[in-house]
């Protein structure tokens, strides 16, 4: 048997049961790599459950800086008997298996092309430790001890995490500190099967920040100015709020009162918690909601009357797997259709669609300048891979000279002066009217809103030419976003090429990898990252210049690929789906296949008459 | 037709209020209800008590969902931004409004289908929550707009025009504000403006939860014979406990000792509430005893009337959120923004 061997390139996997106190300790461990400025890439798999079912722990590490999932695992910590036989089976032929050997197993249990490391944990630590807590507890800790001697992991590094994390907390960073030892003790001198497989300090993590992007997303909104939120709980979504929250907590009180510069309403459900936001936004505060999938179900009604009164809102959708309940706890980007046209009539909407935890901070951020520049509904698309994982990503940034843009609101001196103000009518061509606030002027610019037809003075009307001039300016107002929205990023090949290929969001670090794994087979792609809806100019182009563009993408149905046919009218034949959709992120090994079979089988029969060039 | 346009002239006779505001400028457009309903003797009376109290229109935000009586909100105070929202869910654009800027007055107005059918859910949690609002339900039994359908308030055993007998248990909203929490809570009859009109005002000054449920017969649906939301019946069983008397901060009469029968209620501008009893046995000021007795009345087939329930010790929900007291939608960037240095802190907390 060949064991694999590798320096800063492997990936493990901790299979674990959910409520053992497995997280933090797995946390660490990938912390500890990162800090030895190797880049690290952890996926939580975790069911919907509190406390008894498996969960695992997937970390990546890659000091290439590949930061999308592999697939495969080369170490696998097996500590779920539960789970056992589909832990081992994972494993890469020379890959290794860490198991509590407490125990014992028969040989039928194990196989031969792997190498099997056993460490009696739960006896040492029932040794150690009286209390059954501490016991689940400190094994944790043990393992990460044991592991780190294995893999060459600096202990310094991993006790200085400790430190941090139990900072004036001494018996117990003292308690860890001693766990951590006696499972490196351990490794030393009882673990005799060398393990090819190492991490060795490197300096490519730089100045980039490791954090999930409900967090960021969360810190986002403090950043771009919203002072309403309200919501209801749904996983994957919870934690943006609870992120707005902590972040509010520390900097949206006066020092003196102690009184809040915002508001956070958990609502009775999604109905009302977009019923507040549209009321706030009404108003003129920066509102926002963060929910997922079944929560976006609930709100399309709302959607539609923001949409058509015309109201600023902003939605963070973070998608798990649908449809109905579906998979709660696994990603997908599957809810693009449900969003893009959300509510009954001719609706559409507004979506950006981060990649990254970056820019989950600045997407929140702009998405509540584009709702108030815009004056209607905008959803930040990202899904549970982005926004429950920790990812490294570049820092954030703010510029203080920035101002919010709040859009065309008529001030009382305005009114004042005489400014005519009629609300839904077009006076600058950008299919933008100008509002007025609730409360501003005592005699001029009170208006009243509703979602029937109304003339360009929100009178309520029902007549054809009143109706066809208000949604036609409304289309008018969805090109006008088109080209405010964040622009698509392209990444021409290396050489120039009749292909392309359309990705976005969380299936960004899986497709540079696979771009460069195709290009280094002599496949060259044209790639267009999107990063928002409805697609600029340059989407167009983009395919219009190519032969054949893959459209990658996460759910069964191709729903981006679907939204550019229709918003295009693009020939579908020039489109060729790379769908993924099974519940767990993306791979760079998944596209590659993909694409490289299409490639060959395009090879054979073109599916586009090459355009002249 | 609503776009027909109200003529503005004024009486002479007109006078303006404190503020400089005629009972003409309180006034809305055309209503389009049917002649004589019920719902339009409610925009008078919200018309009467806003230029009694001296309040400035643009001060007042009108909320409401669908229905009948959610149209009525563009038949009043046209000085004043309005919002027709979703069926059964002003409850909750009108909480966002309110989080949004708690220096306006809001005033939601809604009606059976919308608040004890399809909204609810809303109802209870705007309720339950403290929403410093008045909100009026404008009380039929019956759907109009879409031509005569019970709805969930109409009593058991009544009947419809068509002749079909209700065998649904009635929401009775004024029980359910009255256990969520609501710390001011009336019921009262669109035919009985001289009592409404004081109901409405008392709403407008209450720092909390202010709930009216107003029997408004449908003149189209539900004014026959069988109805328990008609005229006649309304009248004959109507039960009024208490009549309402404002005393202005200021006023000789503050300070002086209450004539017997009546109890004083203070109300956060300063004023007092002067409640004279008609029924000996009501105690407004005990929700528990009041809610007991509106029962015991009910039970009896009586439609008790008047302010059921008032709480001196009003909340609201952004004094449970420590909110500042300006507007939320007012401050700057200044005071929202924690700026470049502050991100560059948490960056490093992330590395």
């Amino acid at each position: 048997m060949k064991r694999l061997e590798a320096v800063n390139d492997f990936v493990i996997k901790f299979a674990n049961v959910n409520g053992s106190g497995s997280a933090s300790a797995n946390e660490l461990f990938a912390k500890a790599i990162l800090r030895m400025g190797v880049p690290v890439s952890p996926r939580n798999i975790f069911p919907s459950n509190i406390q008894g079912l498996p969960t695992w722990y997937e970390v990546r590490v890659s000091e290439r800086g590949w930061l999308g999932r592999r697939g495969g695992i080369d170490m696998m910590v097996a500590m779920n008997p539960q789970t056992w036989d589909t832990d081992l089976r994972e494993i890469e032929p020379g890959g290794y298996l860490f198991y509590d050997s407490t125990k014992p197993l028969p040989a039928s249990a194990f196989r031969d092309d792997i190498a099997v490391i056993g460490m009696p944990v739960t006896a040492i630590c029932n040794a150690t430790y009286e209390d059954a807590r501490q016991r689940t507890l400190f094994k944790n800790i043990m393992v990460l001890g044991a592991l780190s001697r294995l893999l060459d992991v600096d202990a310094a590094v991993i006790e200085k995490l400790l430190g941090e994390q139990y900072r004036g907390k001494e018996k117990l960073l003292e308690s860890n500190l001693r766990a951590l030892q006696a499972g490196r003790s351990f490794a030393g001198d009882h673990i005799k099967v060398p393990v090819g497989l190492r991490v060795r300090r490197a300096d490519a993590v730089g100045e980039r920040i490791f954090v999930d992007g409900n967090t960021a997303a969360g810190l986002g909104c403090v950043y771009g100015g919203a002072t309403v939120c309200a919501w209801y709980p749904i996983t994957p979504s919870t934690s943006v709020v609870e992120a707005f929250q902590k972040y509010c907590q520390k900097f949206r009180h006066d020092a003196d009162t102690g009184e809040a510069r915002y508001a956070i309403v958990q609502a009775e459900d999604e109905i009302a918690s977009i019923g507040m936001v549209t009321g706030a936004g009404w108003n003129g505060a920066r509102a926002f909601t963060a929910t997922s999938g079944p929560g976006v179900s609930l709100m399309t009604e709302f959607i539609g009357l923001a949409y058509f009164a015309e109201i600023p809102v902003t939605i963070i959708d973070v998608q798990r797997g649908g449809p109905s309940t579906g998979m709660p706890t696994r990603t997908q980007q599957a809810d693009l259709l449900a969003a893009a046209y959300a509510s009954h009539g001719d609706t559409k909407h507004v979506l950006l669609l981060p990649q990254d935890p970056r820019e989950c901070f600045d997407f929140a951020a702009q998405a509540l300048d584009l709702a108030d520049r815009l004056q209607t509904p905008v959803f930040v698309m990202t899904d549970l891979d982005i926004g429950m994982n920790q990812r490294l990503c570049e820092p954030f940034a703010w510029d203080d000279g920035r101002r919010y843009d709040r859009g065309k609101v008529l001030s009382a001196a305005e009114l004042e002066a005489g400014r005519e103000f009629a609300r839904y009518k077009d006076v600058d061509g950008d299919g933008i009217p100008w509002r007025t606030l609730p409360g501003t002027h005592p005699t001029k610019g009170a208006y009243f809103t509703r979602g029937s037809t109304r003339d360009a003075h929100a009178r309520y009307s029902e007549a054809g030419p009143d109706y066809i001039y208000n949604v036609q300016r409304l289309l008018k107002k969805f090109a006008t976003a088109a080209e405010r929205v964040p622009q698509p990023v392209l990444r021409p090949a290396k050489r120039p090429t009749r292909l392309g290929v359309i990705y976005f969001g969380s299936t960004a670090p899986a497709m540079e990898e696979a771009l460069e794994s195709l290009s280094a087979a002599q496949i060259h792609l044209d790639a267009l990252r999107l990063r928002a809806f409805p697609f600029p100019a340059g989407v167009r182009e983009f395919v219009e210049n190519h032969d054949h563009v893959f459209v990658v993408e996460q759910n069964r149905d191709a729903q981006m690929r679907t939204l550019l046919i229709n918003e295009l009218e693009v020939d579908p034949a020039w489109l060729i789906k790379v769908l993924h959709y099974d519940g767990t992120p993306i791979t760079a090994r998944f596209i590659t296949e993909a694409i490289t079979t299409h490639v060959h089988a395009l090879a054979v029969a073109p599916r586009r008459e090459r355009l002249p060039t | 037709m609503t776009y027909i346009a109200k003529p503005r002239l004024h009486h002479p006779s007109l006078v303006p209020n404190k503020v400089g505001y005629t009972r003409r400028d309180y006034e809305g457009k055309i209503s389009t209800l049917c002649a004589g309903c019920g719902h339009d003797s409610i925009s008078a009376a919200i018309v009467q008590a806003c230029w009694q109290l001296d309040i400035e229109p643009h001060r007042v935000a009108k909320m409401s969902g669908i229905g009948c009586s959610s149209k009525t909100p563009d038949y009043f105070l046209g000085a004043s931004h309005g919002f027709n929202s979703v069926h059964g869910r002003m409850p909750s654009v009108l909480t966002g409004a309110y989080l949004a800027n708690r220096e306006l007055l809001y005033l939601g107005v809604s009606g059976d289908g919308d608040s004890a059918s399809i909204g609810i859910g809303q109802f209870v949690h705007a309720v339950r929550r403290g929403v410093r609002m008045v909100y009026i339900v404008e009380n039929n039994g019956v759907y109009g707009l879409t031509k005569g359908q019970f709805s969930a308030t109409a009593d058991r055993g009544s009947k419809s025009k068509r002749g079909v007998v209700n065998h649904d248990s009635p929401v009775d909203l004024v029980a359910l504000a009255l256990q969520l929490g609501a710390t001011y809570v009336a019921r009262g009859f669109s035919g009985d403006k001289e009592q409404l009109v004081p109901l409405i005002e008392g709403a407008l000054r209450h720092g909390g939860v202010a709930f009216i449920d107003v029997v408004s017969p449908c003149v189209t649906f539900n004014n026959h014979a069988g109805s328990t939301k008609s005229y006649d019946y309304v009248r004959e069983h109507n039960e009024a406990v208490n009549r309402i008397d404002f005393i202005d901060a200021g006023s000789p009469i503050l300070g002086t000792p209450a004539p017997s029968g009546v109890i004083e209620v203070p109300q956060p501008d300063g004023s007092v509430l002067r409640l004279r009893k008609l029924d000996a046995a009501h105690d407004a000021t005990d929700r528990r005893a009041a809610m007991d007795h509106v029962q015991a009345l009910q039970a009896h087939g009586e439609i008790p009337t008047g302010l059921l329930f008032v709480d001196a010790q009003a909340g609201e929900l952004h004094d449970a959120l420590n909110t500042v007291p300006q507007a939320l939608s007012s401050l700057g960037d200044d005071r929202l923004c924690p700026g470049a240095a502050v991100l560059a802190g948490i960056n490093g907390s992330l590395r």
